[in-house]
């Protein structure tokens, strides 16, 4: 792991500037158990004042301090994305590995199921569900409905990568020892998986979050949970472009997009690791 | 040729499939929620002043029809799939008495249009110059394209939107940022309409195309850079080959195969992109029409641009997918 990362670090730039930008994201998540202010309170600080010394990211027309709600805000954005991230990395594992290990009509049936999911468009299910659900929708709900639908991309990745593991040798030679098929997929194919599922997970976490700031902006989400969407969504509410509170607007999106790019970066750079021959490029470039 | 029906067979078993499919999670979203969308539609109408029981009864019962929501299960489930073969929505509740089938339909074109024009411009436009990036490894400008289509490729549709819409509507006012024409002209086809829509439809097409390019270009470059590798690349070098028809008649055409599949593959994710960017900038197409049917608790119009968007994006893929063969002469033979 210390190896990997050391490599990474020395051989792919696009590794150091997405490291740089998620540390500072990460930082400012973290810093969230330190705030003064509870998240949910307003009118705790004199409203609209601009940035300064006291307020670095001055305060809201709902009087709270920028800073420390966006701390929150990009804390809890975050913890969305992981969450979708995770719970769609096993419906992702278990339908990769399975159907491109059985193949077959198995394969067939789960492929088809796949790119249906891969096709239908999230956005306008997304807003019928809140639709539906309106004030009783939840966070925990919302990322579960969204992990329902986020690991069909990911899942044929897997497959393919498990539909060449299974022409080798070693697959035949854990058959032929008595490994059920559970036990050849866990801890023969696994393994060799895990690098893709983590580059994934990243990818999936930059789409997560872009869907949950897009409803959540349009108001069709919990809005007293602060996340980035939401700190949108009120600095709309009150006009803040137009009465010229720029800074509301400004460093929410700034925090998220450097989390996007961030996450790309490193989604792409473990990308260019994983495979061989852009690794052999990278690290024949510099050296 | 048998090869080719078989595969268009195949195509369109998986076009009914996404239907059935995306219709249904319609149906459970719909038909699952613990808040009786009827009883909603009442309080929000009796909120405004004293209603006989009588009458509420009446709407009651009228509403049940009107949602489906009468009968058992099979038969709801039955008369959604009825209504929306027929498509028949109903009237929209927020523009009564109009039939919901109308609203969409006058929607379509402007969503379609936006669609179509920004997903081509930027698919062309991405793998042309990602197929250069790919080959001229060393050209500065092209590097640095790839820097930008990095930084651009991940931000999500609404923010990039809105900082267009700040730049073009504070900053520097050159363009119009709401509507999809002009008010004050008639919708014919005038040289002055025309103008107009184009005009307004530049901000809406432009934050599709920056995003959507993006992507189209960075898979573009890595593709040519390993078909680059491939021996018949190498053989046509040696023989002489004029550099420009390796690029595009050797690299870029054997690369462009796994791009037109991800083009239909992420068709579903660039309609969700048009439909929040018609939202930022006021555009009268579904996207609009779908957000504003919400604010204005409007069941039927939600449900049929909900139910539309399934079908038209899997009819867009549909398409993609029978055009496909002419670019992969490989499916008409197995």
């Amino acid at each position: 792991m210390a190896i990997l990362l050391r490599d990474l670090l020395r051989h792919s730039p696009e590794f150091r500037i997405g490291a740089v930008l998620l540390a500072f994201v990460l930082l400012l998540s973290v810093l969230a158990s330190f705030s003064p202010y509870p998240p949910e309170s307003v009118y705790v600080v004199p409203p609209d004042v601009p940035p300064s010394l006291t307020y670095w990211f001055g305060t809201t027309s709902r009087g709270q301090d920028v800073f420390w709600q966006l701390s929150f805000a990009i804390r809890n954005t975050l913890l969305f994305g992981c969450t979708v991230a995770l719970i769609s990395r096993l419906f992702a594992l278990v339908i990769g590995l399975i159907s491109g290990y059985k193949g077959g009509w198995i394969d067939r049936a789960l492929m088809s199921v796949n790119d249906t999911f891969i096709v239908i468009p999230l956005l306008p299910i997304l807003v019928l569900f809140y639709f539906v659900m309106r004030d009783r929708i939840s966070w925990l709900m919302l990322a579960l409905i969204m992990a329902c639908f986020g690991w069909a991309y990911d899942a044929r990745l897997i497959r393919s990568v498990v539909m060449s593991l299974k022409a080798r040798e070693f697959t035949q030679t854990s058959l032929f020892s008595g490994m059920s098929t559970r036990q050849i997929l866990t801890e023969e194919h696994l393994p060799y998986v895990m690098p893709i599922v983590f580059s994934t997970t990243m990818n999936n976490m930059v789409w997560s979050i872009g869907l949950e700031v897009t409803l959540a902006v349009l108001g069709f989400t919990d809005i007293n949970t602060p996340t980035i969407g939401g700190m949108i969504y009120w600095a709309n509410q009150h006009t803040a472009m137009v009465a010229g509170i720029w800074w509301w607007i400004a460093f929410p999106t700034i925090t998220v997009v450097m989390a996007f790019i961030g996450l790309f970066l490193l989604a792409l750079s473990a990308n260019a690791y994983i495979d061989p021959r852009s690794r052999l490029w990278s690290v024949g470039e510099a050296s | 040729m048998s090869g080719y029906l078989a595969y268009v067979g195949r195509r369109l078993g998986q076009f009914l499939l996404v239907v059935f499919i995306g219709v249904n999670i319609a149906y459970v979203v719909t038909h699952a929620s613990p808040i009786d969308p009827v009883e909603q539609s009442i309080s929000a109408v009796t909120s405004f002043g004293n209603t006989s029981p009588g009458a509420i009864e009446q709407m009651r019962n009228s509403l049940r029809e009107l949602y489906g929501l009468s009968g058992t299960p099979v038969e709801q489930y039955l008369l959604f799939w009825k209504r929306i073969l027929r498509a028949d929505f109903g009237p929209s509740m927020s523009a009564f008495p109009t039939p919901v089938g109308t609203l969409i339909g006058r929607a379509l074109p402007w969503t379609a249009g936006l669609l179509a024009v920004s997903t081509i411009v930027a698919w062309g436009l991405g793998n042309l110059l990602g197929g250069l990036a790919g080959y001229y490894r060393q050209s500065r400008g092209l590097k640095l394209m790839g820097v930008i289509a990095m930084g651009l490729h991940p931000i999500p549709y609404y923010i990039l939107a809105m900082l267009l819409l700040i730049v073009f509507g504070f900053l520097w006012p050159v363009l119009p940022i709401s509507g999809g024409s002009a008010m004050n002209l008639p919708q014919t086809w005038t040289p002055e309409f025309v103008l107009s829509v184009l005009q307004h439809a530049i901000l809406p097409a432009l934050s599709l195309i920056l995003i959507g390019m993006g992507s189209w270009f960075l898979g573009m470059r890595s593709l040519v850079s390993n078909v680059l590798a491939e021996d018949f690349v190498v053989y046509a070098e040696l023989a002489g080959v004029r550099s420009w028809r390796i690029l595009t008649s050797y690299v870029m055409r054997n690369a462009l195969v796994p791009q037109v599949t991800g083009l239909a593959m992420s068709l579903g994710g660039i309609f969700n992109g048009a439909v929040i960017t018609e939202k930022v900038f006021g555009y009268p197409g579904l996207g609009s029409l779908l957000v504003d049917a919400v604010y204005a608790g409007d069941y039927g119009l939600v449900l049929g641009v909900t139910t539309i968007s399934i079908l038209g994006v899997s009819i867009g893929v549909l398409a993609i997918d029978l055009l496909y063969p002419l670019l992969d002469p490989r499916v008409k033979v197995s």
